[in-house]
């Protein structure tokens, strides 16, 4: 027979690389536009070399200084010079700590990146559920519980959620560690506050969707075929209410990957965030300048991989 | 000989602002294996409601009551969701109006057409799917196995209702719930798949209600015709008596609608019963049609029951049957 499984992955599988691929190129031109945004953003803040000798400078001392860091060349050939350094790895060294910038990073990202990704996936598991719940009983004892963590989710301050969390579990409760980033408990309970931030938009968004597919004629049609409710609700439904989520949850991750400073510093977590805050206030432009780059690159990752996902989720997509 | 399907006073109401919507009023009927049923009436009046009714899909603020709902045996009333659940896709199955959205975006027609039967009847994926391909092909889709591997927005409208046509047919039910499965199509692929539709039924043997507001599509399919009006069948009969002896003004209305090929002048106006359908919220007062009744009269301020006019005739109206036989059709 002509049918097989066989003969069906392949006719998906062509058709998600040709999609994977037409992705890709334009992830490539993003990342691409992105460089140079950020590569400017030094001259954008006036002459860098003023900036980094200081108040008391002379104009010798600022001349040397241009030479020294390479100022002086024209604006393109130091753009190229630190993309094709980039693109190795090589960021050049920090201003401030005088080591290289892809060390700072590489000593820091690790612990942005688990607590970003402990926050979606907190995030997920408690707003995904719940608004399915929500949209299944509308109105219930439950949505109303969903809607009332919702409400307070966008009104109270991180900071303001943080303490309270850290009074209770932490200092009363002793349960978890109050600060630092040594063992997986560090992690709780900025991973709840983080998560918890992004849960609201995710819970709505489900609901929403859910509600709205729940309508829908296919949803009758699994029905009329006898399907028990689970498979309708999660094989028919879910899928199709999922597709808007993936995107909002990407970029979520996104925002949580390149801005949890007020969380980090509050825990001391040393992550990423914090070091970009720091880095800022110092004029350490080579570790901006990566960390835009990377927090940049990060989220058209991510925007690329929820692409896929959707393409995954929804074949009308794979065709666009 | 016990019908398959014994129907009696089933009502649908639904909670409202303004009180309580009744858009099924009381409807009885029987059907035997095998018999087309067809139900008629204008847009609004109920049939949908109905045939969800029958399968237990009816939304959730709508609610079912009646005396009994027989099917094969049991009565669908006291089911639970679970028992009805079982039923569904197995021995009864449901056609419905809207090609374009009744099939999941998400997954292949393939995957859509075996899910019922694998999980009613525990055959394997490759079984189901053989099953699949020859149904396709019975219902007019060439190329039916490279079918089953397309997404329906691959497909056409027509496609498409070719394609919930063979998944009613699945599992072999024994009764099969038509909701204007030709509506949304255009007229040449209508007259096919209508032709397609009545030889499957010949081939397979199942009963169908078979659900139109269109008179003149069931001339061909009908074994017995149940004309609707607000919530409740105003004449009921064999195929061959509603058309040759039609005697509820309604029906006579609606029959004047049909153009007849060599009668209807070229350019005459056809179309529909000119009226409104009374609001069926806290039921009707009267004879619903008495507004729209060219022999409307003082008698037609209280609802007639549905009486008998010959065997297995019946109609709702004050007036004898002679008097409505005589009666030629002209809008009131
Ligand atoms: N979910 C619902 N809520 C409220 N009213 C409804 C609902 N579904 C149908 N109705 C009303 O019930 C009446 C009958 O509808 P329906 O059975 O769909 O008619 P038909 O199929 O004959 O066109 C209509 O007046 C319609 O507006
Ligand atoms: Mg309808």
């Amino acid at each position: 027979m002509q049918y097989g499984p066989a003969a069906f992955n392949t006719a998906k599988v062509i058709l998600m690389l040709r999609f994977l691929l037409k992705r890709l190129g334009l992830a490539a031109l993003v990342a691409l536009t992105v460089s140079l945004i950020s590569f400017s953003l030094l001259f954008l803040a006036g002459d860098p070399a003023v900036a980094l000798a200081g108040e008391a400078a002379t104009e010798e001392d600022i001349e040397a200084i241009r030479t020294q860091y390479g100022f002086d060349r024209p604006i393109p050939v130091q753009y190229v010079a630190w993309l094709t350094g980039a693109f190795t790895g090589d960021f050049g060294n920090s201003y401030y700590f005088n080591t290289p910038v892809i060390d700072l990073i590489s000593d820091r990202l690790p612990t942005t990146m688990q607590l970003g990704l402990a926050g979606i996936t907190f995030a997920l598991l408690l707003a995904v559920p719940l608004g399915v719940i929500a949209a299944i009983r509308p109105n219930s004892l439950i949505d109303r519980f969903a809607l009332f963590i919702s409400v307070v989710g966008q009104a109270m301050p991180t900071f303001w959620f943080s303490l309270i969390l850290i009074v209770i579990f932490a200092v009363n409760m002793g349960w978890v560690p109050v600060s630092g980033s040594g063992t997986w408990q560090h992690f709780i309970l900025p991973t709840i506050v983080l998560g918890y931030f992004a849960t609201p938009g995710i819970m709505r968004l489900t609901r929403a969707g859910m509600l709205e597919v729940l309508r829908a004629d296919y949803i009758r049609t699994a029905r009329a075929k006898g399907l028990n409710p689970a498979k309708v609700l999660f094989k028919h439904a879910l899928r199709n209410a999922a597709i808007p989520v993936v995107g909002l949850a990407a970029v979520q991750l996104g925002f949580m990957l390149g801005g949890s400073i007020v969380i980090e510093s509050i825990f001391a977590l040393n992550g990423a965030g914090l070091l970009a805050f720091e880095s800022i206030n110092r004029n350490d432009f080579p570790v901006v300048q990566a960390l835009i780059l990377l927090f940049s690159l990060i989220y058209v990752l991510l925007t690329l991989l929820a692409d896929l996902l959707n393409a995954w989720l929804d074949p009308r997509i794979r065709v666009a | 000989m016990e019908p398959l399907l014994s129907v009696k006073n089933l009502r649908v109401e639904i909670p409202v602002g303004t009180g309580m919507l009744k858009p099924v009023r009381g409807i009885s009927f029987d059907l035997q294996k095998g018999e087309t049923l067809c139900i008629v009436g204008e847009s609004g009046c109920g049939k949908s409601l109905t045939s969800l009714a029958l399968m237990g899909l009816l939304p959730k603020v709508a609610r079912r009551s009646g005396d009994h709902l027989r099917f094969a045996g049991q009565d669908l009333l006291g089911l639970k969701e679970r028992q009805m659940a079982k039923l569904r896709g197995q021995d009864m199955s449901m056609i419905f109006q809207e090609p374009m959205t009744s099939l999941n975006p998400a997954y292949t027609i393939g995957d859509q057409l075996t899910e019922g039967m694998i999980r009613h009847q525990r055959v394997s994926r490759a079984e189901a799917r053989d099953r699949a391909a020859f149904l396709l092909e019975k219902v007019g889709i060439t190329a039916a196995a490279s079918r089953l591997t397309q997404y329906p927005h691959q497909l056409s409208g027509g496609l498409r209702q070719r394609v919930m046509i063979a998944m009613s047919l699945m599992c072999g039910p024994d009764l099969i719930i038509a909701d204007e499965p030709t509506t949304a199509l255009d007229v040449t692929i209508q007259a096919k798949i209508l032709r397609m539709m009545k030889n499957l039924q010949a081939e397979f043997g199942m009963a169908m209600i078979f659900i139109t507001h269109d008179l003149g599509v069931v001339a061909r399919i009908a074994d017995k015709i149940a004309v609707m009006y607000a919530g409740a069948f105003v004449e009921t009969g064999t195929a061959q008596q509603i058309f040759d002896a039609p005697t509820h003004p309604y029906t006579k209305g609606l029959l004047s609608c049909i153009p007849v090929p060599g009668k209807t002048e070229r350019g005459a106006r056809l179309g529909a019963v000119p009226g409104v359908v009374p609001s069926l919220i806290n039921g009707v007062e009267g004879c619903g049609f008495a507004s729209r009744c060219p022999m409307r009269q003082a008698a037609c301020g209280s609802e007639p029951d549905l009486t008998d006019r010959g065997a297995e005739h019946s109609c709702r109206c004050v007036h004898d049957t002679d008097t409505l036989r005589n009666m030629e059709w002209e809008a009131a």
